[in-house]
């Protein structure tokens, strides 16, 4: 039986993480667990003196923002960082393109992986979640597939945006202009309802808001600003176009 | 041998057919039109200066570049839509190192052999072997990164080599190795020729590449200028010797007239010229005659680099 092309690329990456994987689980771990410390504990003991959002205690409404956040940078990181190794730095693609592999195979190998490590990512970030006291462990486990979503959401786009980068600095920028805004003001730390009126729509328009939506919703059963669907297919949308743009760029960069 | 044991039809098929290849990026023409074909168990050669085409020529044939204009057959198969199925028969070495530095030496033909769908009972045994080919085995576990240049080289070529290709092509496999390095890679490619591998391998060594090609063309502005075995190319472009003077530095070399009648071509390069004659020594002896008196005489064999300069006015390696 042959191995499916893209399975044999998962397997370079899988095979990459056996060395790196020690650093990965150790910052896996200590970064939900600072956040948590952070804004959930300390700040939280602020927001509650006035009442938390939803009438939720501040950490309990707060950890599946913070899960789908972590989900988006972990996906766009991917999205990021491997890719440049892999067109640039190493050249791991180019090397694989020699092979019977295809463009299509390396980066649906690429997103498998990307998978996976979501949902590593995801399943200890709950674990914190629940070891912290703000969700029971079934309801948060319900929120491991949106936050996987959410990743994908991120890495599709930024796996294209990688792909026709001539240099790195592209990367930072990507992160410090994009990202970075994503994370504070798409209802993760407070909701979007803070923000000024004229601001409101705009974040409604931001990937990580429908993925906060869906987190929240699964994890805590709070309503959501449209029906869970309708958060889901901008999700999905996103991560199929990222898709199909990295198999076009990356053929554009790599077979010539 | 065909079926019935007979050399036939199939065995003599040319494993590269081209004929009339053009490889353009916008208005550029990298490759203009050229016609080879490449059979199973030879070794041939592309030849030629940087940019003359043949990294582009490899990388069609290695199904990775899409072809212009013109017909390429790679084991009687169209890149264009077969590209799996030829590459899997290939083995690549890439003028630029790829090797994965995310990974040890062995993962490096372990992950490879994976590419190639090969099981990895397989994969296992043909590394102890591949290791032990490229003199690699006390380096299995390490990194790539500290391996020198040659042995990452080296390591490029077993990797290449992890799926038993019908054909290796090879871009430049010598280029940036010290001496000693190119000696040691150069070594191993001999080896492999006498396995009977069939290779394609671009240099502008012309040393090596009259030591190793059975055939060659050389080319020059993406067209093949000339084609052939070394020692035909080099009867029919050059003389059997060649003198060559060296005049010291500061000195205007004597001008062509003065060796009127002396030599069948005469060439005043920047550093040094030449006199190609079918006997040198008697060259060199009619010249002390004449009253010319270099600094430095040199009496050797017609080589490729003679060829190149004679059919395109320039020398190869500058």
């Amino acid at each position: 039986m042959a191995t499916p092309a893209a399975l044999r690329f998962f397997e370079r990456q899988a095979r990459v993480y056996r060395h790196t994987w020690r650093g990965s689980v150790v910052s896996t771990f200590v970064q939900p667990v600072f956040y948590l410390l952070a804004m959930g504990l300390g700040l939280g003991s602020l927001v509650d003196r006035q009442g938390g959002p939803e009438g939720l205690p501040y950490l309990v409404w707060l950890a599946p923002g913070l899960l789908a956040a972590a989900a988006m940078q972990t996906g766009a990181g991917e999205g990021a960082w491997p890719v440049m190794a892999g067109i640039r730095w190493v050249k791991f693609y180019q090397a694989a393109l020699a092979t019977p592999l295809t463009v299509r195979d390396v980066v649906l190998g690429h997103f498998g992986w990307v998978t996976a490590r979501l949902g590593m990512v995801a399943v200890v970030y709950v674990g914190v979640i629940w070891a912290f006291g703000a969700v029971d462990l079934l309801s948060g486990l319900a929120a491991v597939l949106p936050a996987v979503l959410v990743g994908l959401a991120f890495a599709g786009p930024v796996t294209a945006y990688t792909a026709g980068l001539e240099r790195e600095t592209g990367l930072s920028s990507l992160f410090r202009f994009g990202i970075v805004p994503l994370f504070l003001f798409s209802g993760t730390f407070f909701p979007i309802s803070q923000l000024p009126g004229w601001l409101q729509p705009l974040a409604a328009f931001t990937p990580l808001w429908h993925g906060v939506e869906l987190t929240r919703w699964a994890a805590l059963g709070l309503p959501t600003a449209f029906p869970p669907a309708v958060h889901v297919a901008v999700l999905v949308v996103l991560f199929a176009s990222g898709v199909w743009l990295s198999m076009v760029r990356l053929t554009r960069r790599l077979v010539v | 041998m065909n079926a019935y044991g007979y050399p036939g039809s199939v065995m003599s098929d040319p494993l590269v057919e081209a004929r009339g290849l053009v490889k353009r990026f916008g208005d550029i023409v990298a490759v203009d039109g050229i016609d080879f074909e490449v059979r199973a168990g030879e070794v041939f050669g592309f030849l030629g200066p940087n940019g003359a085409g043949k990294s582009s020529t490899m990388r069609m044939i290695g199904a990775v570049s899409p072809v212009s204009a013109g017909h390429l057959r790679v084991f009687g198969l169209d890149p264009a839509t077969d590209a799996p199925r030829i590459k899997a028969q290939l083995g690549v070495v890439p003028q630029e190192d790829n090797l994965d530095t995310e990974l040890t030496v062995e993962e490096n033909l372990y992950i490879y052999g994976r590419y190639f769908d090969l099981p990895r009972e397989v994969i296992r045994r043909r590394i102890d072997e591949l290791l032990e080919f490229a003199q690699l085995t006390e380096r299995r576990d390490s990194r790539v990164e500290p391996l020198s240049g040659g042995m990452k080289r080296r390591l490029t070529i077993a990797r290449g080599l992890i799926n038993q290709p019908r054909l290796m092509i090879l871009d430049e496999p010598t280029t940036g190795l010290d001496p000693q390095a190119r000696h040691v890679l150069w070594d191993r490619l001999w080896r492999l020729k006498q396995q009977g591998v069939t290779l394609i391998v671009t240099t502008h060594y012309m040393d090596e590449a009259e030591q190793l090609c059975d055939r060659l063309v050389i080319m020059d502005h993406g067209k093949i200028v000339a084609e052939g075995s070394p020692r035909e190319l080099i009867e029919r472009h050059s003389t059997r010797e060649v003198l060559e003077l060296r005049f010291p530095v500061g000195v205007e070399p004597p001008p062509e007239s003065a060796y009127n009648g002396m030599a069948k071509r005469i060439e005043i390069l920047a550093d040094r010229t030449l006199l190609y004659s079918d006997d040198a020594e008697r060259t060199l002896a009619e010249l002390s005659e004449r009253g010319i008196h270099p600094e430095q005489t040199l009496v050797r064999r017609s080589t490729l680099e003679d060829v190149f300069l004679k059919l395109t006015g320039r020398t190869l390696v500058d």
